[in-house]
């Protein structure tokens, strides 16, 4: 048809408004589209014409009628506000509707029906939210190994996207169930109840039982307790109890709350709640056998770590214990102190390196120390007690397993001062601090524990002076590596000149200083073990660095005032 | 000296008495010192006041008379001590049953100066919290160890110097990541705090008494990681200028310590690769252009070697947040440090210039040592 016309725009206008086509045919046409067309008068809004797309999309429309009386609030809105657009519900479906002048007395809506379009955004919407709020929880969920902070995690997260109320209920320990809640704009709450009034929430006896979760449409919200939730919750619309799964058992069960008699969960959210569920219960669980196992291992810690110091009348004692960076807070060396007995005043110390790491080493550990334990009662003298524990490790009969060790018997004579008895096993010899600054070595030393059967140990005797000071240590201390190069050991040199420096420090500075000094050589985490066990004759006055310092009270105040003293115990 | 022991009641705004106790730690006088903080809690005063207007406050008179060189080393290891006896004494005389949550008190790994940390656990506990302190230089897995095991509301970090930020960015990062919102605190975050803020930490205070309010109202912060933030704190925002300018009021880049970038850059991780190199070299340098320390012995040739180490290891942290003022905050404080010793400033000049020379393919860490040889007389 194109090509028989006459070339210009102009001429084509002209033409069709030339041919005036029949009323009746202008209807059809109309009717033909399939978008929906309202013809009406500019001066009243009446309808003239309702196209049969606008008939099937918005029954209820007829012509001669105006449209502010229309029985589409969101039409007749648009018109009353003179409004160019609008969009609407009606009849369950979303319409989109834009005016259109036509002429000085007419205008006409052309009305969408969008309401697939709606529905996809809504639900890519729905979905998106719903993608990032499971992610959240896999992230927030699964930062933390405390069990408590799993559940208030959960909580949180139920509130902010799937409830009004949250609350978690623990399975039950004794007849006890423990629980957390949380309100939208309140704080979490916890607490316990009786497990037999677990039947008293709906469903929750059976999601605690390990049951798949019941929907909610089955469960009476009016049956919940008051004391589930706060007393100004107000009346429960909906309610969904949902099993936390866990390992083997459930790890607790998810009981969410919706307020307001219309309120319900939709099979999605129940769906989004199930995954969100299997997301917090594997957190809690994974949580709880966390905190099983730190339980054990810390049962099986305690005879392991280094003991509480006694608190002796004159002598100090301060220890030391740097564990490695890495594995549990156990390792190869350690300090032991055994004091007097009914048959002998003196105190035992006992510091040593069992080859090794890790739990084979800790075991090791723990039975040197029951040993020395029991041969402390017997009153052994520190040469025979290595030797005794030499005959009881190789009858133990493990092989390449051995310890180095120094013991030492401690005890007080006249004027303050402390002497003792040491007995050193393959072990670096102790060092004592002088008054006047000068570090000696105990002159002792002995054979390896554990490997021959003839074992040699050479005993020293050492008295200290008031002030003076004793370090026990083990090699981690002189074979750490640092200095500039990195890669340098500590060395016995290093430490002399470190101990010289704590001239006239109190114990428990001299050792958090060499342990500093130490720290700062290796230039990052140690890589061994230290341990450290300092013994030092309580200085009898108050110690003066610059002279004129010592207050005018007579030694006998000081004894007397010695009972104060708190020995810290470790650092 | 001992008149305070009896009369007048002893009392906090008397500066004499806080120089009486100034004596007291200095001269090592455990019982003095424990019977001075006694007295002032029997005259009435409050165990916060005492922690902190007069232990902490000694504590840094302390450490301006050793950078005076008015003491020791040993004087300040033992008054620290005996500071540390009298907070106990002050502990001890209190107790406070627990009311609000639990938090967890650290120095960073490698840090040694506890004894504000110290009285912050004090201040905190009197404060109704449950404090687990965990003592000095606590290296980063046993802090979440221990995060994991407890649970507790927050961490309170101190870093004292600046050359323990890589650390300290670690253990914030492990602390966000398992969920633990962080309070940093100590010197060594900037005097503004702003390293704090660049590491991640979501609050800071710059002693004790400000940790203890900003820690007794709205903490935590926000929810850690909440909805909202999560999806707007992008990965391409953490990293450089633009993290500092876009905090605003709270601290905190990312909502989620895991989703924090390495601050370090390439000049970073090869002056902290190179550190034994660097320290070597200069030192071989060093005894070639001053033929006199051949005859050093090992203590000297080790302390020359730890100074070494210091200029790489603050140059280190200043690459690693990306802030000159790290090297010349060093430098300044270097400089009156030796002056106080009557050392001239020449060491440390020939130092930062022995290091530079070998950093002048790291552009950055070359400039910000001139920057820091521009404090210094030529």
């Amino acid at each position: 048809m194109t090509t028989q016309l006459p070339d210009t725009t102009g001429d084509l206008i002209e033409d069709a408004v030339a041919v005036v086509p029949a009323p009746g045919l202008l209807l059809a046409a109309l009717d033909a589209s399939r978008e929906a067309v309202l013809l009406c008068t500019t001066a009243d809004d009446t309808i003239l014409l309702v196209n049969a797309a606008a008939r099937e999309l918005l029954p209820g429309l007829a012509p001669g009628r105006t449209a502010l009386q229309a029985p589409i609030t969101g039409l007749a809105e648009a018109v009353a506000a003179g409004e160019q657009t609008f969009t609407t519900e009606y009849a369950g479906r979303h319409v989109l509707g834009h005016r259109r002048s036509l002429d000085d007395a007419h205008y006409g809506w052309y009305l969408l029906d969008c309401t697939e379009e709606t529905r996809r955004a809504e639900a890519l919407t729905l979905e998106q939210s719903r993608t990032a709020f499971l992610a959240e929880a896999g992230r927030r969920l699964s930062s933390s190994l405390h069990q408590r902070r799993c559940v208030r995690t959960t909580v949180e997260l139920a509130v902010s996207h799937l409830a009004d109320a949250a609350v978690v209920v623990l399975p039950a320990d004794r007849r006890q169930c423990d629980w957390l809640r949380l309100v939208t704009a309140g704080a979490v709450e916890e607490g316990t109840f009786r497990e037999r009034n677990l039947a008293e929430v709906p469903g929750l006896a059976e999601a605690l039982g390990g049951f798949p979760p019941i929907p909610s449409r089955w469960l009476d919200a009016a049956q919940v307790p008051a004391w589930l939730l706060p007393e100004d919750f107000g009346p429960v619309g909906a309610l969904l109890v949902t099993p936390l799964p866990g390992n083997a058992q459930p790890a607790g069960a998810l009981i969410l709350a919706r307020r307001g008699p219309h309120a319900v969960f939709a099979a999605d959210d129940e769906m989004l709640a199930r995954i969100f569920a299997a997301r917090a219960g594997s957190a809690i669980s994974a949580a709880a056998l966390y905190r099983e196992q730190v339980d054990t291992t810390a049962i099986l810690q305690a005879d392991l770590l280094p003991p509480e110091l006694p608190q002796l009348d004159g002598i100090e004692l301060i220890g030391s214990y740097q564990a490695a960076r890495d594995a549990l807070r156990i390792g190869g060396d350690f300090y032991d102190v055994f004091g007097p007995t009914e048959t002998s005043p003196e105190t035992v110390v006992a510091l040593g390196d069992v080859c090794g790491k890790g739990p084979e080493a800790a075991v090791l550990t723990g039975k040197v120390r029951q040993t020395l334990r029991a041969l402390r009662l017997m009153d052994a003298p520190p040469a025979a007690m290595l030797q005794v524990l030499n005959q009881a490790l190789l009858q133990a009969g493990r092989q390449h397993r051995f310890v180095t060790l120094v013991v030492g018997a401690v005890r007080r004579t006249d004027h303050g001062r402390v002497a003792m008895t040491l007995a050193a096993g393959g072990h670096p010899p102790p060092l004592v601090l002088r008054n006047d600054g000068t570090v000696e070595e105990v002159p002792t030393s002995g054979t390896l524990i554990g490997v021959v059967h003839r074992t040699v140990a050479r005993t020293a005797e050492i008295e200290l002076a008031p002030g003076e000071l004793c370090l026990l240590y083990s090699d981690g201390l002189t074979e750490a590596r640092g200095g500039a190069t990195g890669t340098e050991h500590y060395g016995e040199l290093r430490l002399h000149d470190a101990l010289a420096s704590c001239q006239g420090l109190p114990g428990t500075a001299v050792v958090e200083r060499v342990r500093q000094l130490v720290s700062d050589w290796v230039h990052g985490g140690i890589r061994d073990d230290i341990a450290m066990l300092a013994v030092r004759a309580p200085a009898r006055t108050p110690l003066s660095l610059r002279g004129g310092g010592a207050p005018n009270v007579s030694p006998f105040a000081i004894d007397a005032r010695r009972g104060d003293r708190r020995t810290r115990q470790r650092s | 000296m001992t008149a305070f022991t009896t009369t007048p009641p002893p009392s906090l705004d008397d500066p004499a008495f806080a120089d009486h106790f100034l004596q007291l730690v200095g001269d090592g006088d455990e019982y003095g010192a424990v019977e001075a903080v006694t007295a002032l809690l029997d005259a009435g005063a409050p165990p916060q006041r005492v922690m902190i207007d007069l232990i902490a406050r000694t504590q840094s008179r302390v450490g301006e008379l050793w950078a005076a060189n008015e003491w020791s080393v040993a004087r300040e290891h033992a008054a620290t001590a005996i500071s540390e006896r009298a907070l106990a004494a002050v502990a001890a005389r209190t107790s406070v049953r627990p009311s609000r949550g639990r938090i967890t008190i650290a120095c960073v790994d490698g840090e040694w100066h506890a004894l504000p940390v110290r009285i912050l656990a004090e201040t905190l506990r009197l404060d109704g919290w449950r404090v687990d302190f965990l003592g000095a230089s606590v290296p980063g897995p046993h802090l979440v160890t221990h995060l994991h095991q407890t649970g507790p509301d927050a961490v309170a970090l101190s870093c004292m110097l600046a050359i323990r930020l890589p650390r300290a960015h670690a253990a914030i990062t492990a602390s966000r990541s398992a969920g633990v919102p962080v309070i940093a605190g100590g010197r060594g975050f900037g005097p503004d705090g702003r390293y704090a803020k660049r590491l991640g930490a979501d609050a800071w205070a710059p002693n004790a008494e400000e940790a203890v309010a900003r820690l007794s109202a709205d903490w935590p912060p926000a929810v850690p990681g909440s909805f909202a933030g999560s999806a707007s704190g992008s990965r391409g925002d953490l990293h450089g200028d633009s993290l500092g300018g876009s905090l605003g009021g709270s601290l905190g880049g990312s909502l989620d310590g895991s989703l924090d970038g390495f601050l370090g850059d390439d000049e970073y991780t090869h002056v902290v690769r190179r550190r034994a190199e660097l320290i070597g070299t200069a030192m071989e340098r060093l005894v070639a252009a001053y033929p006199a320390m051949t005859a050093y012995d090992r203590r000297q040739t080790d302390a020359t070697a730890e100074d070494m180490g210091h200029i790489v290891d603050f140059l280190s942290a200043a690459l690693y947040v990306g802030d000159d003022r790290i090297v010349t905050d060093f430098v300044d404080w270097t400089a009156g440090v030796l002056a106080a010793r009557e050392v001239p400033p020449a060491a440390l000049v020939a130092g930062l210039r022995l290091i530079r020379d070998q950093v002048r393919d790291c552009p950055r860490a070359a400039t910000m040592l001139n920057t820091g040889l521009t404090r210094l007389p030529a």
